[in-house]
This record gives C-alpha cells, sequence and structure tokens, in this order.
C-alpha cells in the first residue's frame, strides 16, 4: 500500500433486523493530518458507520482497515486500543466527577499519582490549546466546558484517530470558533479527524475533504476546495433543492401572548428562569435563541402550565394563565399549542399508534365513560394524508416510525386544535432537509393563519431567515430581542453568550 | 498497539432486534415453549421417567375426570382474577407486587362479615362480602399508591413489605379475637356457616362465573374506556400525560385502589369458595404467581385468560403426577421452573439474537 490510510473501509454493510439496510457497501478513507467531514440526511448510515469504528454496532459485511492492517472491532474498548477516540453528541460523563476523575475512569492499569496525571493532562491541554480546570466538577461546567473534557479524555487515552457526533449542535459561533482551533491544531499535529454535522458552512470551514452518504451508500468524497454548499445539497439530497426558507409579510395583531416578569425555580432552588418579558404578536414568529439549557424548557413548560410560576404573569388574550393546570389552560377555548422538545416522552405516546396520539389532549372532552376513537382515527387519516406521513398505518406504533414522521403527527395534531398560540420546541432537531423545510412551510402556514408562533431554535441561520423576531436568552434572562432581517449571527452570538444588547433594546 | 483480541471476531454476539410483529414473536414464544417441554423431558429422562407419560398424565390429569376438571377450574379462578388485577397496575409502570397481600386483605375484610353477619339474607350478605373485599384489596393497594404520590416511595419494596403485613394479620386474628373458641386445642378461624359461602355452579363455587365476568370488564376497561386510556398513557410517559393534561396522581390513586380491589376479590372468592375459612393460606403464592402469568400474556387480558388456564393445567397435573409416580414435589416444581425458564428468556429472543461469527470465505464475496 503506498499510502497508509488512518481508517478504511471496504464495502461496509450492516442491517438492522434483516430489514433496514442502514449501510450498503460504504467506503471511507480517512488520512492522518485531515479533517474529513462525513455529511448526510438523517437515516443516511452515518452514525450507524462511526458506531461499527467505535464498536458499539459490528458491521455484517466488508471489511475495516487501521492503520493499515485488517480489524475486528468488537467493542469500545478495541476502538479504544485501536487509537480511535469517538465524542459522542450525548456526553458520557460522571456528574458528580470532577473533569480529572472523569479522563480517569476508563483508562487502563493504574492510576497514576495526581500529580503525574494533572501534569499530563497540563501538557495535551497546552499542546492543543484546550482549557480546562482538572479539578472542576462537570455538574459546574458549561456545555462547552464538558465537550472540552470529552476530547481531553480520548487525547489522553493516546488515541490519534477522533471521530466527532455533531459537536457543535451545542455550541454557540464563538465556543464553535474555538473547538475548531482545537480541531485544526490536532490535524496540524498529525491526528486524524472525523466530525460529522448537518452544517454545511461548518463543514466548508473546517474540513479538508467531504465524505457523502446518501440513504445508507457512500455518494461521494470530494476536496473541500473543490466544491461549494449547494453542490453538497445536492449530492446529499441526490436532487437539486431551494435552500431558501420563506418569511411571509403579515398583519401583525397585539396582545395574543404576553408575557411579563416571569420567573421560574427549578427542582434544585435554582433560578431557571429570571424576570423574562415579551410579547407575541398574532401572526409572527418569535424565535427564540440560546445556549442549550438556558431555561428555553422552563419558558415552555410554565407558559403551558407544566410547571409552576411564582412571579410574573402570562396573559392569553386578556386570560391570566398563572396558577392554572394545564387541563384548565387546555379548557380556556382559546388553545395554547405545544410541541415539546421530546416528542415521544412527553408530546406523544411511544407505543400508541397515531390514531390513539390524537385523542391526547382531547379525548376527555365527549361526554360519557367510553372513549370515541371514530374522529381520531379520521383524523389521523387525514394528516397522513395532508402531511404526507409515511406509515404502515394508523396503528402501528408511533415510535416505529421516522423522526420526520414522528414530529409530523405530533405538528400535525397540535395544529389541528386550531390554536391561537402555537409553542414549538427544536422542531427540526434531528429532521433532514425534506422534513425540515415541510416543517417550516407548516409554521409559516400557521403565521399566515394569524397565530402567534414561539419557536425555541439551535440553528441561528434558521432561526434568523424564518422568524420575524429573536429573544435571545442567556441563563434564563433575556439578553436581547432583536429584529432577525438585520441581526447577524455574530450579534446572536454574543447575546447568547451574556452580553446585553444595549441600545437596540429600545426599538422593539 | 492492536491488541491481538481486534484480529478475531467473537463466535458469538449478541445484537438487537428491529421489532417483531405480533406474530412472530408469538412464533418465538412457542419454540421457547417446545424447548422447555424439551429441557423438561430430558430432566425427567435422567430421574428415569418417560418424558412422554409424564406430559401426558400431566394433561390428562386435569382433564382426566369431572372432578380433575373442576380442581383445574378451581386453581384457575384466584390466578386469572388477581392476574387481572396486577395488569392494572403495570399496564401504568406500577410495580404492585403486593397482590398476595392485597388477597389476604380481601379475604379478611370479606370474612369479618361471613364470621359476624352471617344471619343476613345470604345474596345481600354475599354482595356485602365482595364489596368488602374490594375495599380492603383495594386499602391495601392504596397505602403505596399513596405515599409514592406524596414521597415518591418505591412501590416494589413497599407492596411487598405490606404483603407480610397482611399475612401476620391473620395469624393476629387467628391467634386472638377471631379465634374459634369451639377448637380449644388448635388455633384456627371457625368454618363459614353455609350462608356466607359462595354457591356451586356447575360443581364450582362461582367464583368462576365472577373471574369471567371481571376478564369482560377488564377487557373492556382497558381497551374502551377513558379511564383506560389513561392508564396507557401513563404508562407510556408520565410527562405526556401531564402535558395531556390528566391529573396523574389522581390516576394513580384510583387505578392502584382498582388493582387491589380486584386483587381483593380473589380472596374472597377463595376463603368463600375454595377454603370456608379465612386461613393464612388463603393467598397461597397465587398473588407471585399471578405477576408471572401478567407478563406471560404481556398484559392482554385475552392473554392471561390463556396463560392462567395453562398455568391451572400445568398446577393441577403436577399434582397428579405426583400422586401416580411418587414423584417429589419439589420434583415438579423443578419442572415447571424450567419451563417458565424456558419461556421468559424466550421473551429476550424477541427483542435481542445472536449472531454467529461468519466464516472467512463468504467476506468479501457478498456483492452479489
Amino acid at each position: 500500500m503506498s499510502e497508509q490510510y488512518a481508517i478504511e473501509c471496504r464495502g461496509i454493510t450492516k442491517i438492522f433486523g434483516g430489514k433496514v439496510t442502514a449501510n450498503d457497501h460504504v467506503d471511507l478513507q480517512l488520512k492522518f493530518g485531515e479533517i474529513l467531514a462525513l455529511l448526510g440526511e438523517n437515516g443516511s448510515g452515518k452514525t450507524t458507520l462511526m458506531n461499527m469504528l467505535s464498536g458499539i454496532y459490528r458491521p455484517d459485511g466488508g471489511t475495516i482497515f487501521v492503520r493499515g492492517e485488517e480489524v475486528f472491532i468488537n467493542s469500545p474498548v478495541d476502538a479504544m486500543n485501536l487509537g480511535i477516540g469517538m465524542i459522542h453528541q450525548h456526553f458520557k460523563l460522571v456528574n458528580v466527577f470532577s473533569a480529572m476523575d472523569n479522563i480517569a475512569i476508563g483508562t487502563k492499569g493504574r492510576r497514576l499519582s495526581t500529580a503525574k496525571m494533572r501534569e499530563k493532562i497540563r501538557e495535551i491541554s497546552s499542546r492543543f490549546g484546550l482549557e480546562v480546570d482538572p479539578d472542576k466538577k462537570i455538574y459546574d461546567m458549561s456545555v462547552s466546558e464538558k465537550q472540552t473534557v470529552e476530547i481531553l479524555k480520548v487525547l489522553y487515552r493516546g488515541s490519534d484517530i477522533l471521530i466527532l457526533d455533531e459537536p457543535t449542535a451545542v455550541l454557540t459561533p464563538q465556543e464553535t470558533e474555538k473547538l475548531f482551533a482545537i480541531l485544526k491544531k490536532m490535524r496540524d499535529e498529525g491526528k486524524a479527524i472525523i466530525i460529522i454535522t448537518h452544517k454545511l458552512n461548518e463543514v466548508m470551514e473546517i474540513s479538508d475533504r467531504v465524505s457523502v452518504l446518501r440513504k445508507g451508500k457512500s455518494v461521494a468524497s470530494v476536496n473541500t476546495a473543490e466544491t461549494d454548499e449547494l453542490k453538497l445539497t445536492e449530492l446529499m439530497v441526490g436532487h437539486s433543492v431551494d435552500l431558501s426558507i420563506r418569511r411571509p409579510e403579515t398583519d401583525k395583531k397585539d396582545g395574543v401572548l404576553k408575557v411579563s416578569g416571569l420567573s421560574v425555580t427549578g427542582a434544585e432552588g435554582m433560578k431557571m428562569l429570571k424576570d423574562v418579558s415579551f410579547e407575541v404578536k398574532g401572526g409572527e414568529i418569535l424565535g427564540v435563541a440560546g445556549v442549550a439549557g438556558s431555561g428555553q424548557k422552563e419558558l415552555c413548560e410554565a407558559i403551558t402550565g407544566l410547571i409552576p410560576f411564582e412571579q410574573g404573569s402570562v396573559k392569553l388574550e386578556d386570560t391570566e394563565l398563572k396558577g392554572k393546570s394545564p387541563f384548565e389552560i387546555l379548557n380556556l377555548g382559546v388553545s395554547i399549542s405545544f410541541v415539546p422538545e421530546d416528542r415521544l416522552g412527553m408530546g406523544l405516546v411511544s407505543s400508541m399508534g397515531i390514531t390513539d396520539n390524537m385523542l391526547l389532549r382531547t379525548y376527555y372532552k365527549t361526554p360519557g365513560l367510553f372513549i370515541d376513537r371514530k374522529p381520531a382515527k379520521e383524523m389521523a387519516d387525514k394528516l397522513i394524508d395532508r402531511l404526507q406521513i409515511l406509515t404502515p398505518g394508523t396503528e402501528t406504533p408511533v415510535r416505529l416510525l421516522s423522526g420526520g414522521n414522528v414530529q409530523k403527527v405530533l405538528l400535525g395534531r397540535e395544529i389541528e386544535s386550531a390554536p391561537r398560540v402555537l409553542i414549538t420546541a427544536y422542531a427540526v432537531r434531528g429532521l433532514d432537509i425534506n422534513s425540515s423545510y415541510a416543517i417550516y412551510d407548516l409554521l409559516n402556514e400557521q403565521k399566515e393563519k394569524g397565530v402567534a408562533v414561539l419557536n425555541i431554535g439551535e440553528d441561528l441561520d434558521v432561526l434568523l431567515a424564518l422568524c420575524d423576531r429573536i429573544l435571545v436568552l442567556c441563563h434564563g434572562e433575556v439578553t436581547g430581542i432583536v429584529d432577525a432581517k438585520n441581526t447577524t449571527k455574530e450579534q446572536l452570538g454574543l447575546l447568547m453568550t451574556g452580553i446585553k444588547q444595549e441600545k437596540e433594546a429600545a426599538h422593539v | 498497539m492492536s491488541d491481538h483480541t481486534t484480529h478475531k471476531e467473537p463466535l458469538l454476539r449478541v445484537s438487537k432486534r428491529r421489532e417483531l410483529t405480533k406474530r412472530q414473536a408469538f412464533g418465538v414464544k412457542m419454540i421457547s415453549l417446545l424447548l422447555a417441554l424439551i429441557a423438561g423431558g430430558i430432566f425427567l429422562a435422567v430421574l428415569g421417567f418417560n418424558p412422554f407419560v409424564i406430559y401426558g398424565t400431566i394433561v390428562s390429569g386435569a382433564f382426566r375426570s369431572k372432578l380433575a376438571v373442576q380442581g383445574t377450574v378451581k386453581l384457575m379462578i384466584p390466578l386469572l382474577i388477581s392476574a387481572l388485577g396486577v395488569t392494572l397496575a403495570y399496564k401504568m409502570q406500577f410495580w404492585n407486587i403486593g397482590a398476595e397481600g392485597q388477597i389476604i386483605m380481601g379475604a379478611v375484610f370479606a370474612s369479618y362479615f361471613a364470621l359476624f353477619h352471617s344471619n343476613w339474607p345470604r345474596p345481600v350478605l354475599l354482595i356485602v362480602m365482595l364489596l368488602a373485599a374490594m375495599i380492603g384489596g383495594g386499602i391495601w393497594g392504596l397505602i403505596p399508591a399513596f405515599f409514592k404520590n406524596k414521597w415518591n416511595t418505591n412501590e416494589t419494596l413497599f407492596t411487598l413489605m405490606l404483603n407480610y403485613i397482611a399475612l401476620h394479620i391473620i395469624s393476629f386474628l387467628r391467634d386472638g379475637p377471631w379465634r374459634d373458641p369451639a377448637n380449644p386445642g388448635f388455633a384456627k378461624i371457625a368454618t363459614f356457616e353455609e350462608n356466607a359461602t359462595l354457591p356451586k355452579l356447575f360443581g364450582v363455587h362461582i367464583g368462576w362465573l365472577i373471574a369471567l365476568i371481571l376478564f369482560v370488564l377488564v377487557y373492556i376497561y382497558l381497551k374502551y374506556t377513558k379511564q383506560g386510556y389513561e392508564i396507557s398513557v401513563i404508562g407510556g410517559s408520565k410527562a405526556t400525560a401531564n402535558y395531556a393534561g390528566m391529573h396523574v396522581k389522581k390516576i394513580i390513586i384510583r387505578t392502584i385502589f382498582l388493582s387491589g380491589a380486584i386483587c381483593g376479590i380473589a380472596g374472597f372468592s377463595n376463603a368463600a369458595g375454595s377454603d370456608l375459612t379465612l386461613a393464612t393460606g388463603v393467598a397461597g403464592g397465587v398473588g407471585f404467581t399471578a405477576i408471572i402469568v401478567a407478563w406471560l400474556a404481556d398484559l392482554e387480558p385475552l392473554g392471561i385468560l390463556v396463560v392462567s388456564f395453562l398455568f391451572a393445567v400445568l398446577d393441577k397435573g403436577s399434582s397428579v403426577i405426583q400422586s401416580a409416580y411418587g414423584l417429589s414435589t419439589d420434583c415438579s416444581d423443578v419442572l415447571e421452573g424450567i419451563i417458565l425458564f424456558f419461556v421468559i428468556a424466550g421473551g429476550f429472543f424477541v427483542r435481542y439474537r445472536f449472531v454467529p461469527r461468519k466464516r472467512k470465505e463468504e467476506k468479501g464475496g457478498e456483492n452479489a
């Protein structure tokens, strides 16, 4: 072999349950000293492929070569021994341990003395520009700090092949910059890096090469310098697409949802929301931006009555919602629809079919002891038809549907109640491009109907394109409410890190 | 750096299956039942018995005579009733393993009227006993549900411990306040007067009728009522139930009361139909077997009907082979255990499968 690859996959195939082919003869090459972006829609098999490299799944066919040698990676320990380190999207850290303890667990042999470990951590940190206090407990850390610990963990174990699964999903633009600087340093030190991401601009910025997967097959590997975002999207989707998001002009109606001075205390006595005030007008989409865990969840749940709040008021067209239970709020007549972040754990019952899920918010409204499934079945059929939901039938448990279809079921049901206010939390998280655009269209449709839409989002580009105004939360406080048309991503990023908006605050 | 272990593939590895259809899952269960019978057969053969004869005797033993059939049905009644009872709780993901105690308390409450109001007209007395049993079992379920709601106590431990309290309440009553004065030598509770016992229909006390009615009611309740729907939603996710505006705590209290009340009926039927008195063995482990029945049936009432019948056959048949072949109780317990082991292990294969190592030459040549 003239050139030795860090990782080479030849004809990797993975079939789940004899039915779903997640990977179909996938080929992939990764060199030392390069950053490879792995791109693909959801369900295209990226994560499956990476899980095979990190020993979580085993391929059903094909061979993996690491450093030119054929290997079988049977467990994460094998992957570690081969120098492959994976940084998962959901961190695998022990919350009550310090950074150093987290780094130490899972390493082989006897634990080094504290002084030696500290020295080694410092050495690695300074080499790659990682900033971590080894004695800080994980629960005291920000998301980006936790990620740094994860990276440190794999570097400490001597990994020189790193796989990062959507590392930027939880970061502010500034934190992303920092991460990219670290990754570039690692590349220059000769490490091999695979980064999975949905965000095309990041692919363009960070990677040297891009491999694209579509429906479990590898469709192309291109040099980043020789391609652009549009070409990559076409490779991903398989046909040309229009990437612009519509923002229709509407007549705004004042006073649909008014939140003032809202404060919420979390389960551990922490202030989750501090004196939050804003208004959502009828016919507008108000976006909410912020680093994950800045109070978005509490905001949604306080408005819908799921968690009580001690201070402030939430007014829905002159009706005060403070002190009302979710049941009372549902029965107000003017409805609030809510598409929660946890679709299968909160918005739907995962083991039930679409029909039974349609009943969730309305089942008690019919008189009598028995449940009336007929209208629900009709509604299910209607939604399947109108939103093009792919499902074997109305009685198939919704957990078996793909993410996009699950979201269509949930959003479809919530829209069906003709709400005055629609709250959506991370409406397109985990959805592929086509589904995402279908969801944006549905939100715009509601906006044009005069509904007040509160849209919690994470992709700043999307928020800027879709929303009329954007509210930024940081540590439970509103750091600014800006007009989406004349705001940049950098400005949002600064607000997300807590630098308050100064003079513009007045103009909203 | 590469370790030698990474150059070999393991002989067998476990991998998660995609969800099976109901029919496939049923197939897996049937195969495990067959394997259970084979393994049990080997066990019997080692003991020197002919497995075919023994299995044949189990089945024929349960049905060989009218009396045997009646005996089988009698075993099935409490099993069916209490399995239906615990199912309500399990559908809601409330781990009620206190059926035993709830059966006992049902029997205790019913016995009070049997012992001290036996002069009431029979239909009135029996209905009052039934209601009392439901309240007794229901209260025994309410206690852990209340504390679960209030302080999030662990219902598994709580319901388990209440079983022992219930058991010793019977001992206390037997040795103290309810001791039969007509029986000075030996502490027991008086036999019920005929007025306080369940009448017979087709040779078996009408507990079987009660069980069948309960089966229909529970089936309808879970499948077609709003309350049944609420139970399924809470079982799916409490967060979803909250989101849907349900009063989760209220529903938990109501459901667990019903769950306990149904188990209490099993106690009433056992005391007033089989034992004709209140004895410490009134539940006799039925509350635990009911848990197995409920899970083997995937918490489906129709399945519970079938499984509790099969259990009764196995139970009755085992007692016949004990007497007919001198097989000791322990041996038939082992046999029952083997069968259960396989059937429950079958559940594993509904979700997982073993993948054997591929042979070398197959590799790479899969491009077809």
